[in-house]
């Protein structure tokens, strides 16, 4: 017994040297391969998107504003509690392949299917009661003594009817598709 | 010989003219100046509708359109002020008039001449009128009240 014991313990300290060490680089390998592809430098590193909807999205309040907080892409598309995110990074899979068939490669094909992608995107955000928007805006904390009276007028008694952000806010950080009130419809917006 | 004269003339006059009157966009400043950056003036957040300040004029818009887009693909102010909206929004519905073709024949839709809405709805700033005006309000020729 002892001389079996004396036989497998340098390799079992070893194994579990090398495994505590594996560990940490491939769990922290997948996380830095997770974070690299979740950030702005990352999604604007394809002109679809640098061209397109990056270049709307600067001229608008969530990219440039009195304070200068602002939101990236991920902030909005893509959840926050890692089993949503990794939901998402595993569709996300899909707009690689697109990416290498060049679906939207131009701005003819990218405009023919903003529509599709923008419902796709209210849907998503309707689901999950707009669930990235209100990782920063939360309702509680909402100052209708602040507010605006038009947005009072909304925001008090439409949030706790059930609606949700995007039911209104759509388009706000990009510019609204062709079409978008069938979009909004079939998304299943409910605008008033 | 004589038309050639007058045009002369014309020219003439209004070099002299424009020596005297006109002033250029960027003020009185000389060319080799450098120019006053004027303020930045801020658009009123929101606020009632504004009484209209002359016979005929198009209402003047009491809130930000900061970022509200008016172009093929869509219409912000629609949003709120279409006959479809105006009710759930609480916003003023936009007038009978601009359901009228150009040929006076009434439309389903809003008219094409009537779409682009801050070609004539405006809104405001708290500033110092840049020209005085004699513009009345409708009690001035109208005697009902």
């Amino acid at each position: 017994m002892n001389f079996i014991l004396k036989r497998i313990k340098p390799l079992l300290t070893t194994t579990i040297i090398l495994s505590f060490i594996g560990g940490i680089v491939f769990w922290g390998g997948f996380n830095w391969g997770l974070e690299a592809t979740n950030n702005e430098n990352f999604c604007i590193s394809c002109h679809e998107m640098r061209d397109n909807v990056f270049e709307e999205y600067k001229e608008t309040i969530h990219y440039t504003n009195r304070t200068g907080v602002r939101a990236t892409c991920p902030d909005c598309h893509v959840p926050k509690d890692w089993y949503p995110k990794i939901i998402r990074k595993i569709q996300a899979s899909r707009e690689v392949y697109h990416k290498i068939l060049g679906t939207i490669d131009t701005r003819e094909k990218f405009e023919a299917e903003r529509l599709h992608i923008a419902t796709r995107e209210w849907k998503r955000l309707k689901a999950s009661d707009s669930l990235e928007c209100r990782n920063c805006h939360n309702y509680e904390s909402m100052d209708f003594v602040e507010q605006g009276q038009r947005a009072v007028a909304q925001h008090s008694v439409n949030l706790d009817k059930g609606k949700t952000c995007i039911d209104c806010h759509m388009g706000i950080a990009h510019q609204l598709p062709a079409g978008w009130e069938e979009g909004a419809k079939e998304a299943g917006l409910d605008r008033h | 010989m004589k038309t050639i004269f007058a045009m002369l003339l014309m020219v003439f006059a209004s070099v002299l003219l424009a020596k005297e009157s006109i002033k250029s966009l960027r003020g009185d400043h000389a060319i080799d100046e450098i120019s006053v950056m004027p303020t930045v003036k801020k658009m009123a957040k929101d606020g009632d509708p504004i009484e209209r300040n002359y016979v005929q004029q198009p209402p003047i818009i009491p809130h930000s359109i900061k970022g509200y887009r008016v172009n093929l693909k869509s219409n912000k102010c629609m949003s709120c002020h279409s006959w479809k909206n105006y009710k759930s929004s609480g916003a003023t519905k936009i007038s009978q008039t601009h359901f009228k073709g150009r040929d006076g024949k009434p439309m389903a839709k809003v008219s094409s001449r009537r779409y682009f809405c801050m070609q004539c709805h405006v809104p405001q700033a708290n500033t110092k009128p840049l020209v005085d005006n004699t513009f009345k309000p409708l009690s001035s020729v109208s005697s009902e009240d």
